[in-house]
């Protein structure tokens, strides 16, 4: 690969948005419908038809805020009390009151939501106080569905291009990214005024036990590059410690959506197949049930349908076979598993960051802006908690429109010609070596130490060897060797996943106090302490270039949340294990 | 420290009778969300590249004839 230098060409756009998976395309959707003689331009690392979470489509929106069931008001408190009281809320009512909207809009492109005989949206009870979740038998075809108004509305879309590093202007606002393209490592520098991220998920945090690099749940290409960059950058992420954890079918380590089954009926049970949760719906509480109950020698942990009708079951299989994950019936083929006949045994996920089922990730207000002027960051990597597709979404949507009156007022900025030099050297340097470690191999050691020494319960002198043995690998990159532009995609990977550790592990020890169920459960700490840490805790690469953290405080609430209320997601057990009917 | 290879068996399938990548088809190559797919360049048939599988399956789902099949691996039954 050394024979030729990849070459590099620089263009100009008003709004860069990177990552083409779900509120990606929103973003540069929501951006044109604002202003069409914007130049909006969509880095994607794989392909935009089929990129991100919901590549082959969804299960269902679980997370939509329907006039009639609920309203934003209530909403915005469940997931208040779903977080212990650490949330944004005036983020998370922007997301609330945006939900229905966007659930039309969706409606009108021809994304097929659930209706019943009326028309009227099928909705489902599985949170624990009210009602959100809105099925999609037929949700395969969401990605078409944005695929093609990206082209109507004529974003350029630049597919196979991995962004490995904003660009600042020197006055400190963002003015664009530097990309390396998967196949090729050639570089393709877009100047912009304003860029959006949303590179989903940190998913390729901890290892899985199958002995695969990756995990069949979390799509692999969101290995946490976004989180990298906007730290690298000078961003503040918020909470980091408030790990993504969830129950996964085991072995298969895919979803196993328990909470899609709840309206019908299924749930969570042990090994003599009682209820010990009294709600599936994910939060560290639940996860902590969960994982008590494997310990008290109670497990393992099922998800129990063979007490359904057998009609109730052809549904559910018909939803979680079809849509969403298709290699999940293929798995139950193999197996011999059959919902009807024996309960499927599930297992707990190795960690990660995602607010889109969990809390933390880049700070962002009710705009979707970040710290940084002109960059903003939306979905699974940016801090609204409990996001969802949906979430991703309608935040999308915030993001583009905000950047498009945003891109009004500035001109395009400069950009440091000596940090692209010095990034492009970054980034070839495991192309200048013939011989030395694989990516492979320093990302497996990498992650393997992530379930060693960061896995909850967390203990303080564990995750400080964890943070010697990140340091150690982190010197070894200058043994990092890539043979050709995959094995050069995977080695920026393997410096964004290094990154993450570092920030699980730095976050973790900085909040002395247990909180968010097992998400953050300090065995040193193991109250949860309101008087010092009710607040969030922000990390940040400071002026020296160090990792540092603050906290910030609360914004005042939008709707009031009582002390007894707060505690209804500490009250999940329970109380006597009831028989299965 | 040199570089050795080992080998694994491939869950992705290619039905060789099946794929049209000798008219030009790319299809399966280019959907595939960790670019783990390409066309042997002296067969001119697609195949599974690199270990490095997600189980998504887009690339099944959108091969015009029907030619790819994505098998649970060994390790994860
Ligand atoms: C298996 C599974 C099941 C789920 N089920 C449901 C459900 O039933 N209902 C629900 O509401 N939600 C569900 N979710 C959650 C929902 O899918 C996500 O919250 C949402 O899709 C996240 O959107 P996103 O835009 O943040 O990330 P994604 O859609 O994953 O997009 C991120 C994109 O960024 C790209 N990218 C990453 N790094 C770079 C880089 N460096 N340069 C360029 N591009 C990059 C990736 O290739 C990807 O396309 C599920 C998620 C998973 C994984
Ligand atoms: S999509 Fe099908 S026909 Fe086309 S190259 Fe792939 S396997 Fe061959
Ligand atoms: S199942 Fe997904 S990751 Fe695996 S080869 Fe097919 S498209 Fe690629």
């Amino acid at each position: 690969m050394s024979a030729s230098e990849p070459t590099t060409e620089i263009i100009e756009a008003d709004i860069l948005v990177i990552g083409g998976g779900t509120g990606g395309p929103m973003a540069a959707i929501k951006a044109k419908e604002a202003n069409p003689a914007l130049r909006v331009v969509l880095m994607e690392k794989a392909n935009v038809k089929r990129s991100g979470a919901i590549s082959m489509g969804m299960d269902g929106l679980n997370n939509a805020v329907v006039p009639g069931y609920a309203t934003p008001e209530q909403y915005v408190k469940e997931i208040t009390i779903a977080n212990d009281g650490v949330v944004h809320q005036k983020a998370v009512m922007a997301y609330a009151t945006g939900s229905f909207p966007m659930i039309q809009y969706l409606d009108k492109l021809g994304v097929k939501f659930e209706k019943d005989g009326a028309g009227e949206y099928n909705m489902r009870k599985v949170h624990h106080l009210g009602t959100y979740v809105l099925p999609m038998p037929e949700g395969h075809n969401v990605k078409k569905v944005l695929y093609r108004q990206l082209r109507r509305l004529q974003v350029a879309v630049t597919n196979r291009y991995m962004a490995t590093r904003l660009l600042k202007s020197r006055d400190g606002a963002i003015s664009g990214a530097i990309g390396v393209n998967t196949r090729t490592s050639e570089f393709l520098v877009v100047r912009a005024k304003s860029v959006i991220l949303a590179c989903g998920a940190a998913g390729r945090l901890g290892l899985p036990a199958s002995g695969y690099m990756f995990g069949t749940y979390e799509n692999a290409a969101n290995c946490g590059d976004g989180y990298a960059m906007a730290y690298h950058a000078g961003a503040e992420l918020a909470n980091l410690e408030c790990y993504q954890i969830n129950p996964l079918i085991k072995d298969y380590n895919g979803p196993s959506c328990a909470y899609v089954t709840g309206p019908f009926g299924g749930y969570t049970a042990n090994n003599k197949g009682e209820r010990f949760i009294e709600c599936d719906y994910w939060s560290g509480q639940m996860m902590l049930e969960f994982w008590r109950e494997l310990q008290s020698g109670a497990g393992p942990v099922f998800l129990k349908l063979d007490h359904l009708a057998e009609e109730t079951i052809s549904e559910i299989e018909t939803i979680l076979h079809t849509n969403e994950r298709p290699s999940r019936g293929r798995f139950h083929e193999k197996r011999g598993n059959d919902y009807r006949r024996r309960p499927v045994e599930m297992h707990i996920s190795e960690i990660g960051f995602c607010s889109g089922h969990s809390a933390s990730g880049v700070w962002v207000d009710e705009n979707a802006r970040t710290t940084i002027p002109g960059l903003y960051a939306v979905g699974d990597m940016a801090s609204v908690p409990h996001n969802y597709m949906l979430g991703a979404f309608v935040n999308g949507g915030i993001a583009g429109a905000d950047a498009a009156s945003y891109c009004e007022g500035v001109d395009l900025p400069d950009f440091d010609a000596g940090f692209l030099k010095a990034e492009r050297e970054r980034v070839l340097a495991p192309t200048r070596r013939d011989d030395g470690l694989t990516p492979h191999e320093m990302e497996f050691k990498t992650r393997r130490m992530v379930n060693d020494y960061l896995e909850p319960p967390k203990v303080t002198a564990k995750m400080e060897i964890g943070q010697r043995r990140f340091a150690e690998i982190r010197e070894d990159l200058n043994q990092l060797c890539a043979r050709d532009p995959h094995e050069l995609h995977r080695a920026l990977e393997l410096q964004s996943i290094l990154d993450c550790a570092d920030m699980a592990a730095a976050a973790s020890l900085y909040r002395t106090e247990s909180r968010w169920g097992f998400y953050h459960l300090r065995v040193d700490h193991p109250e949860t302490n309101d008087d010092e840490w009710f607040c969030h805790t922000m990390l940040f690469k400071d002026e020296a270039g160090r990792m540092a953290h603050r906290k910030r405080e609360i914004a005042p609430y939008v709707v009031d949340v009582a002390a007894d209320e707060m505690a209804a997601y500490h009250q999940l057990r329970v109380k006597t294990a009831q028989a299965a009917e | 420290m040199p570089i050795i290879t080992e080998s694994k068996s491939a869950a992705v399938v290619i039905d060789d009778a099946k794929c049209i990548a000798e008219k030009g088809c790319t299809v399966c190559v280019e959907v595939c969300p960790l670019d783990i797919l390409a066309i042997d360049e002296g067969r001119k048939k697609a195949y599974m590249k690199y270990d490095e599988c997600w189980y998504c399956m887009p690339c099944e789902a959108d091969c015009p004839t029907g030619a790819v099949k994505v098998n649970i691996p060994y390790l994860l039954r």
